[in-house]
């Protein structure tokens, strides 16, 4: 993929739990309002159902859970992103989408230095931007986990 | 200019050369004097090296030039057609797919030579060279047998080209330096495909010998396939006439070239037409088809008949006339109740229509898989040693695009089984007195809603007991369970995985991985194997299949608040169920219905949804699956829709009890139930 080249990133950033979090714009395909999911009976935990964006059936996770934070209702600032990987499309369910950011190379940090909740294999690295801290999302990883966590 | 655009089209062009080549390779060995089969692998063979030049293979069209030349030494009559060149020949076939094989996955031929393969090729065209006195005769190529050289003016003696001011400037100034200037007029082949790839090859051949000042039309346009098939070029070089001609017709695909020579400010007609009848007959019509749907960048594409997509566009301008319709009721509101329904009414015809349109776009004939059998079914009798004749029939049963592409390897499976383990070997054939030749007969036809497609030999047949005493040499079933199998019911055991009953191991069977891949690819198409089999006489295995996967009838039914969809195929019927008449029998719920013992499912446990208290009447769908039927106990019925099946996705595909999912009229998302892995 030639965008790794260029050493500016955009990053769509959106909120979970009050924290920040970014995911390369180049994996969004559309931000949607939550709409109805239907529930997928033996799918694993953090894939809340399958919506149907124009046709096509896409699984939706939800990262609270996959997170292990506490579930919370949706509110009308709840959002689906719609991320396309290596051809599949997911939806995310996210608190509240944000903004667009730009950043350099240089301001990504490495994720070596933070602690926290958060898995590593989770994190590509870690955005500043003003004061806000932003956690970059390595989403490959996130997705495929949350398709092999056990069955509920 | 890029030529990875028409690498598509190139490698739809290659498989479907290469089947006629396979074909008539066939035709050949059975009928080695045929010299209109020959003329046609040749011309085949030609039109492939010449594509794969243009592409820039150059193994790929090394090799088929060196089998080319075999080709035309049998042509000339020097070389007999033999067992053993056929199978070289074959070999180069494969050798061929495998290039294809590979371009297709990594858009290059690889590096693989089959230096071998050319070397044999070389030997076995030169073995004749040597015998024959005249080895100048070789050259009897193509071109020179096809090309009819009518020198001269008269044909095509139309004006030279006015050129513009500069370029014309340009052209007096060559002229006085000595240079010739010549007008190109170039006719391409009217089924030629990749127009503009070859003008793209004879301009890059031209430029190596001098300019191009002028194209008509222009440069870019040329590019982009604006043209019929015709263009001109005005060209300065120091070459002669007689060079040019035989550069720009060496690359294939051209009709005529007629040249021209200016000089100073006026022209000399000292023009010179060449024709090329090559592919001139050479299957119109199918080319004209691919270049209607060529153009398709996807690798998966269906060649569809022009009256079908006819009678799409009309119901779509149908669709259109509704609209408009219902878009004038909206106006005048009162007495358009009578109208309003009238147009609902036709809506609903055209979208009816519309629908079985579209699906018989996506149809497909079986040929597609069957043609590649002939073959296969030669290279088995030649392996094991067994002669074996293919009689194959309803090749033009239709199928949709998606059953088509995955039938193959279990079609393939049967075939080999029939053919190593259903016939005998020729000598007990002989032996017990049945014809030399064993017979296998691929058939395939449409039988209601389903599409059969049977495997038969007329070999030995399934020994029951060699299976039962194998089942139980393995462990598969217990010595009490044996006793009181039915027939049919040891047949089925042929399906569970790793059972094989051949005593040996050979290359094509008897791995132990078979009959129960065959069996899990038919279910997963929805359809399913069934044997027949007699001692002496041979076995038939019959796959049903249905005729398409996108759209089916379904039940809606509703359990708890959410909607879930239940084929109607699988549906036997649907009965009220008593909450007294629901018995205990080791632990499993049923009920009996019409004096049968109907096991019940509750549909609520399955999937994950909290249990209700039980209702006094409630609501059971019986399914069914070959002869087992089993109740779903629903909380209730929504009725019965149309429904399209839509993939949950590589992400969710491992939930085995969802065959899929459809999104209703209210563009929520149901999903459909798969019965098979419920039962």
């Amino acid at each position: 993929m030639d965008y790794t080249f260029q050493s500016i990133r955009q990053f769509i950033v959106f909120k979970l739990d009050e924290q920040l979090y970014g995911i390369d714009i180049q994996n969004v395909q559309i931000i949607e309002r939550i709409k109805t999911i239907m529930r997928v009976p033996k799918a694993p935990m953090c894939v809340k159902g399958v919506m149907n964006l124009r046709g096509e059936i896409i699984p939706v996770i939800s990262l609270r859970e996959q997170f292990e934070l506490l579930t919370s209702e949706y509110t009308d600032k709840t959002r689906i992103i719609i991320v396309k990987l290596d051809e599949a499309m997911v939806g995310i369910i996210v608190d509240e989408v944000k903004e667009v950011i730009e950043l350099d190379e240089e301001q990504i940090e490495a994720v070596q230095n933070i602690q926290g909740k958060i898995k590593t294999n989770h994190i590509m690295g870690v955005g500043k931007v003003d004061a806000n801290i932003i956690t970059l999302l390595n989403l490959t990883n996130i997705i495929e986990e949350a398709f092999e966590t056990n069955s509920r | 200019m890029d030529v990875s655009q028409y690498l598509q089209i190139f490698i739809e062009e290659s498989k479907d050369n290469l089947q006629r080549l396979n074909e008539n390779l066939l035709k050949l060995e059975s009928y080695p004097d045929d010299t209109h089969t020959l003329n046609e692998i040749f011309r085949v063979a030609h039109t492939l090296k010449g594509m794969a030049g243009t592409m820039g293979f150059a193994r790929m069209q090394k090799l088929t030039h060196n089998a080319e030349n075999v080709l035309s030494e049998i042509r000339s009559g020097k070389l007999k057609v033999s067992a053993s060149m056929l199978d070289t020949l074959f070999q180069c076939l494969d050798a061929l797919e495998n290039y294809v094989e590979e371009i297709i996955n990594t858009s290059s031929e690889g590096s693989e030579d089959y230096a071998a393969l050319i070397h044999e090729l070389e030997q076995i065209a030169s073995m004749q060279d040597t015998s024959t006195p005249s080895p100048q005769s070789s050259a009897v190529s193509l071109d020179n047998a096809k090309e009819t050289v009518s020198s001269g003016p008269g044909e095509e003696s139309g004006d030279l080209m006015e050129l513009p001011e500069s370029q014309a400037l340009i052209k007096n100034k060559a002229i006085s330096m000595g240079m010739s200037v010549f007008q190109v007029e170039i006719k391409l082949s009217s089924n030629c495909v990749l127009k503009s790839a070859r003008a793209f090859v004879i301009f890059t051949e031209l430029e190596r010998l001098g300019e191009i000042v002028h194209c008509v039309p222009s440069a870019q346009d040329i590019e982009d396939e604006r043209f019929e098939d015709t263009f001109v070029l005005v060209f300065i070089t120091k070459e002669p006439k007689q060079k040019l001609q035989e550069i720009i017709l060496g690359v294939s695909e051209v009709e005529s070239v007629v040249i021209k020579a200016f000089k100073s400010g006026e022209f000399v007609e000292e023009a010179a037409l060449v024709d090329k009848q090559e592919d001139a007959q050479n299957g119109g019509s199918q080319d004209n088809t691919n270049a209607q749907n060529g153009k398709q960048v996807s690798s998966k594409t269906v060649r569809v008949n022009i009256d079908r997509l006819d009678t799409l566009m009309n119901l779509v301008s149908e669709l259109i006339i509704v609209k408009t319709q219902l878009e004038g009721l909206n106006v005048s509101a009162e007495n358009s109740a009578g109208n309003y329904n009238d147009s609902v009414e036709y809506l609903e015809r055209v979208t009816t229509s519309l629908h079985d349109a579209v699906m018989k776009v996506r149809m497909v004939p079986v040929e597609l898989v069957f043609n590649r059998f002939p073959r296969m079914i030669r290279d088995v009798s030649r392996k094991i040693n067994k002669e074996i004749e293919l009689i194959m029939s309803g090749e033009e049963t239709e199928l949709d695009r998606t059953v088509i592409d995955e039938i193959g390897d279990p079609l393939i499976h049967l075939l080999r089984n029939a053919a190593d383990h259903g016939l005998e070997t020729t000598e007990e054939r002989i032996h017990i007195g049945k014809p030399k030749k064993g017979t296998i007969k691929l058939q395939a036809y449409q039988d209601g809603n389903s599409v059969v497609i049977e495997v038969q030999d007329d070999g030995r047949g399934i020994d029951v007991n060699k299976i039962k005493n194998k089942a139980l040499q393995k462990g598969t079933i217990t010595k009490e369970e044996a006793v009181n199998m039915t027939e049919q019911e040891i047949i089925e055991l042929l399906f569970k995985p790793s059972f094989s009953t051949a005593s040996e191991i050979t290359d094509l069977s008897g791995r132990g991985v078979g009959l129960d891949v065959v069996k899990s690819k038919i279910t997963a198409l929805g359809g399913h194997v069934e044997v027949q089999t007699e001692m002496g006489k041979g076995s038939k295995f019959i796959v049903r299949l249905p005729l398409t996967l996108a759209i089916i009838q379904a039940l809606m039914i509703n359990i708890g608040n959410e909607k879930y969809a239940i084929p109607l195929s699988n549906i036997q019927n649907i009965e009220d169920v008593k909450k007294e008449d629901i018995q205990l029998v080791q632990k499993q719920e049923v009920i009996v219905i019409r004096n049968e013992i109907i096991p019940i499912i509750r549909l609520h446990n399955i999937l994950g949804l909290p249990q209700e208290e039980d209702k006094d009447l409630m609501m059971g769908v019986i399914v069914k699956k070959g002869e087992r039927q089993v109740g779903f106990i629903i909380d209730s019925l929504i009725g019965q829709q149309e429904i399209v099946i839509k993939s949950l996705g590589k992400y969710l595909s491992g939930i085995d009890i969802i065959a899929g999912a459809t999104i209703l009229g209210n563009g929520e998302v149901a999903l459909i139930l798969d019965i098979n892995s419920l039962i």
